[in-house]
């Protein structure tokens, strides 16, 4: 329903959008023992790294094919056989996600040719699966990258049903989820325990939460991941009851997994509020065949009562989003079923699922359009990463911390906002951070024939109208 | 940039590693490499001038993932701390349109933040299409009359030196020498003060630490024209070409602009520290000598002996608690060696130090304030540290921002001391961060609760052993 606008400047100021490599990146740290590769020079790699190390206060495997300035215009095919080689080598990897940069794209790589290269020249490394994804970040945006990166996941490790005699439900209880980069570990947790609740065992598709959740694990150095998906559930995809998928970016990746597996998809845009949750519950009772636990029924009274108890804040509440377009989906609908408004709606990239966003309009830009746009209608709460830290300074609002990056705080990969309980709770942040910022209404108002002796102490806390007609008197 | 320039650079005469090999300027190995490319180094060298705007002329991944990064501080201005981009789209490349994109993206700046200059980076992709960067800055300048000036420094030339020295290098190209210095205002407190002018070279003012400097110089009389770059201002840099003594500041990558401005203009230079009271004393000496000022060298003196005998006071009880504590120092070049005084200083005794990007020199150094056979680290991978820190037994890791996660998982206490770090431990001052930083980190509860295993565990192995 929204009127999408276009990148309207020469110049992105703050830019808000985070590159389609550092996205893929992310994906494919939620496999289990596995190391992403940038295919680029190796400030691509160090870039993301320190990204996303600031954001998950993790190590994160990251590697690079080192192209430099000969390689760069001779050709780089060799900097990536050597890359791939070396990782196997030393790493010993489960999978490495084999990823384009703007540089090695822009020399026109061929990263499928090269790998069928590397295949014949190294047969000893065979058992290491290799993702390609073609990642220019010269278009997209973090979330478009992750969805590439998952899609081409499904697409090199989901065999047909055909070819590998699986078929829906042989695995009854299995669920798999996609899962979006609108997800936060803390999110997939959530998630899998309320799958776990109908007695379903859910299979995360990338799992985050099982390798960038923040754990100290017994082993003290490793150079690949720990924890995450590991690769042989991608065979299993096909016996699965069902699968669910968690935000619209994935869903060409889930259209791909039905139509190699015939496993019924169910999606859902993002689990944010009371609606969304109706649905997944339901859609997993009718999975399970179970009725819904009595715990859940507490949750979502729990909610209600919530939606009560902020919507004195909430209720016509002026807010500015920017976020990539799925999390800015989440939030415009979630502060739709508040009542809030939001009067400055900002993503990173285009995405089809902005049309249908529950509001007039949406500008693709930065930081800088948020703050004019946020400035122009008033906003009185930013939500978007920890860049808009100092926009929200200058407007002199309070930000919400939402997406991708989050540096400036701690835990903020761990907040869980999905789920009846996690909707509470970002229920409750968002009434709190516009009570941090309460405007108590009317400015005190001095009678021009008044003379309280403490006035102008008072005044000083006033509008600067309301001073200067107290201090005509004094 | 023509790859006889590069060469050109690479070639520092000034550089002590061009005498032996050229270690420090290896290329990296395609699957096993770590740091940041030429762009990163360019960036980390010119981004703290405050009052500019900083143009990544590129696609998203350059300007996006690494603005905002950066522990430096600002006296004044934060322009320096909005991340500007050109963020090309695909049809920008294939179409060409990039320097038509650039040439609207400086009046853009120029129109709404007024910037005392525009600075221009490259990156690999607007390198590779072969965008004339210094033509279109050229261009812009002369039609919105604002100092635009490109610093062609590309990822893919190389490593993150390279980026220091393109940058710096840019600065003697175009900035420095641009404007006279304003004459220095008078102290009234002490009007006849001869005041002299220095440069300080590769002093970025991380977490402020500067100021722990800055009012010894003031005290001195001591004007710092430029610091390229912490807490400068444009035109600062513009009048570097006026000091009559220069300090490179703990980073042989910008030794060309040292050597630069010697060669044009005749100022003598040093290389220094800032890091350790020893270090201060010996680079606030090494100003009064190259100055050549006996009031100066008098006041200088005065100043050593007043500040070491407070640090020799307030330093007594850190001492005390930090004495016989072991040190595993991994990080690079002068502060291989620089640290280690700072570290001996306090009594702890440093097992190991990293010289990745040390010099023979850096390793003489060394070896004079550890013994002969100090174990020096020449290629640390975060495996290989953690296996010293263990043989060595080490009560804590020094190191960069990068192998801080290294570290805690291991269960290792650990201090950054690169330039993400949010202490500021140069001059007198920072010793005593420094030294309330390194108790903090090494006398904290925590480092018993996460090495102790689940009492289930315990009780098993004790049940099934009994």
């Amino acid at each position: 329903m929204a009127e999408v606008l276009g990148r309207s400047k020469a110049l992105a100021v703050s830019p808000l959008k985070t590159s389609q490599p550092l996205g893929a990146s992310l994906a494919v740290l939620g496999l289990n023992r596995a190391m992403p590769l940038l295919h680029g020079a190796q400030g691509c790699t160090a870039f993301a790294k320190v990204f996303l190390v600031r954001h998950f206060r993790e190590p994160i495997p990251l590697q690079s094919t080192a192209m430099d300035q000969v390689s760069s215009i001779m050709g780089a095919d060799d900097n990536l056989i050597a890359a791939l080689k070396t990782i196997a080598e030393k790493n010993r990897p489960s999978a490495i996600g084999l990823l384009t940069t703007g540089l090695s794209e822009t020399q026109g790589t061929d990263i499928h040719r090269v790998l069928k290269v590397f295949r014949a020249r190294h047969p000893e490394f065979q058992n290491v699966r290799i993702v390609p994804v073609n990642t220019p970040d010269f278009s997209g945006c973090l979330e478009s990258g992750f969805a590439a990166a998952v899609q081409a996941m499904i697409a090199e490790w989901v065999p047909t049903a055909d070819d590998a005699g699986t078929g829906p439900g042989r695995r009854p209880h299995q669920v798999n989820v996609l899962c979006g980069s609108l997800l936060t570990p803390g999110d997939l947790e959530a998630l899998r325990e309320l799958i776990e609740r109908f007695g379903l065992h859910p299979v995360l598709i990338p799992d985050l939460s099982d390798s960038l959740d923040g754990h100290l694990d017994a082993e003290d150095f490793s150079p690949i991941t720990i924890g995450g998906t590991p690769l042989s559930a991608f065979a299993t995809l096909g016996d699965a009851a069902a699968t669910l998928v968690i935000g619209s970016s994935l869903y060409p990746a889930a259209e791909l997994l039905e139509s190699r597996t015939g496993v019924p998809v169910h999606r859902f845009d993002h689990l944010l509020g009371l609606d969304a949750n109706d649905r997944l519950v339901m859609t997993l009772a009718g999975i399970a065949g179970r009725t819904v636990p009595a715990r859940l029924e507490r949750q979502r009274a729990q909610l209600q009562d919530a939606l009560l108890d902020t919507h004195f804040l909430l209720g016509q509440a002026r807010i500015a989003v920017g976020a990539d377009p799925d999390l800015l989906h989440a939030f415009s609908e979630l502060l739709a079923e508040t009542g809030a408004e939001i009067v400055a709606a900002v993503a990173s990239s285009r995405a089809l699922v902005l049309t249908r966003t529950p509001l007039s309009q949406v500008r693709i830009g930065d930081l800088e359009d948020l703050e004019d746009l946020a400035r122009a209608h008033g906003a009185e709460l930013i939500i978007s990463n920890s860049h808009a830290a100092e926009t929200a300074e200058r407007l002199g609002i309070p930000l919400l911390r939402a997406g991708i990056p989050q540096y400036d705080r701690i835990g903020g990969y761990q907040c869980a906002w999905i789920g009846y309980g996690g909707s509470r709770q970002l229920l409750f942040d968002l009434a709190n951070a516009l009570l941090e910022q309460a405007d108590h209404g009317v400015a005190p108002y001095h009678s021009i024939y008044s003379r309280k002796a403490d006035s102008r102490q008072e005044a000083s806390h006033g509008t600067p109208q309301a001073f200067a007609n107290s201090g005509r008197w004094h | 940039m023509k790859s006889s320039d590069l060469a050109a650079l690479l070639n520092e005469p000034a550089c002590a590693h061009n005498l032996k090999s050229k270690s420090g300027c290896a290329r990296p190995t395609p699957g096993a490499t770590a740091g940041g490319c030429t762009f990163d180094g360019a960036q980390i060298a010119l981004l703290p001038i405050a009052d500019v705007a900083h143009i990544v002329h590129g696609p998203s991944g350059c300007a996006g993932s690494s603005w905002d990064n950066r522990g430096t501080r600002s006296s004044g201005p934060a322009l320096f701390k909005i991340g500007m981009t050109t963020d090309l789209s695909e049809q920008d490349v294939i179409m060409g349109r990039g320097e038509k994109r650039l040439f609207h993206a400086i009046k853009q700046a120029v129109d709404r933040y007024s910037p005392a200059a525009v600075f221009v980076y490259s990156t690999c992709v607007t390198a590779l299409i072969g965008d004339d960067l210094e033509a279109v800055c050229k261009a812009a300048a002369q039609r919105w009359n604002v100092p635009v000036v490109p610093v062609d420094a590309a990822g893919f030339y190389g490593n993150k030196n390279l980026g220091n020295r393109l940058a710096g290098e840019a600065m003697v190209k175009y900035v420095v020498g641009t404007r006279e210095p304003d004459p220095a205002p008078v102290d009234p407190a002490r009007p006849h003060l001869r005041v002299h002018d220095i440069n300080l070279i590769g002093e970025y003012n991380i977490a402020g630490e500067f100021w722990h400097t800055l009012p010894l110089f003031d005290e001195l009389g001591l004007r710092v024209l430029s610091t390229l770059s912490g807490d400068t201002r444009f035109h600062e840099v513009q009048t570097m070409h006026r000091a009559e003594a220069t300090m490179v500041v703990c980073s042989r990558a910008m030794l060309n602009v040292a050597r630069k401005l010697q060669e044009q203009f005749g100022i003598p230079w040093f290389e220094g520290s800032f890091y350790g009271i020893g270090d201060v004393s010996s680079a606030l000496r090494d100003f009064a000598r190259l100055l050549d000022d006996a009031e100066l060298s008098a006041r200088t003196e005065a100043l050593i002996a007043r500040e070491e005998a407070r640090l020799a006071v307030e330093l007594a009880p850190w001492r005390e608690r930090l004495r016989g504590k072991r040190v595993l120092l991994y990080t690079g070049g002068v502060k291989s060696w620089s640290i280690v005084a700072a570290l001996q200083d306090l009594g702890m005794h440093v097992v190991a130090t990293g010289t990745k990007k040390s010099t023979e020199e850096d390793k003489e150094r060394i070896k004079a304030l550890m013994g002969e056979d100090a174990k020096m680290i020449e290629d640390g991978n975060a495996r290989q540290l953690l296996n010293l820190a263990r043989e060595y037994q080490a009560d804590i890791l020094i190191a960069g921002g990068r192998n801080q996660y290294t570290a805690l998982k291991a269960r290792l206490p650990f201090l950054d001391v690169n330039q993400e770090r949010e202490h500021g431990y140069a001059g007198y001052q920072g010793m005593l961060t420094l030294a309330r930083q390194l108790t903090r980190a090494l006398e904290n509860p925590i480092w018993e609760a996460v090495r102790r295993p689940a009492p289930w565990t315990t009780t098993l192995r004790e049940v099934s052993h009994g």
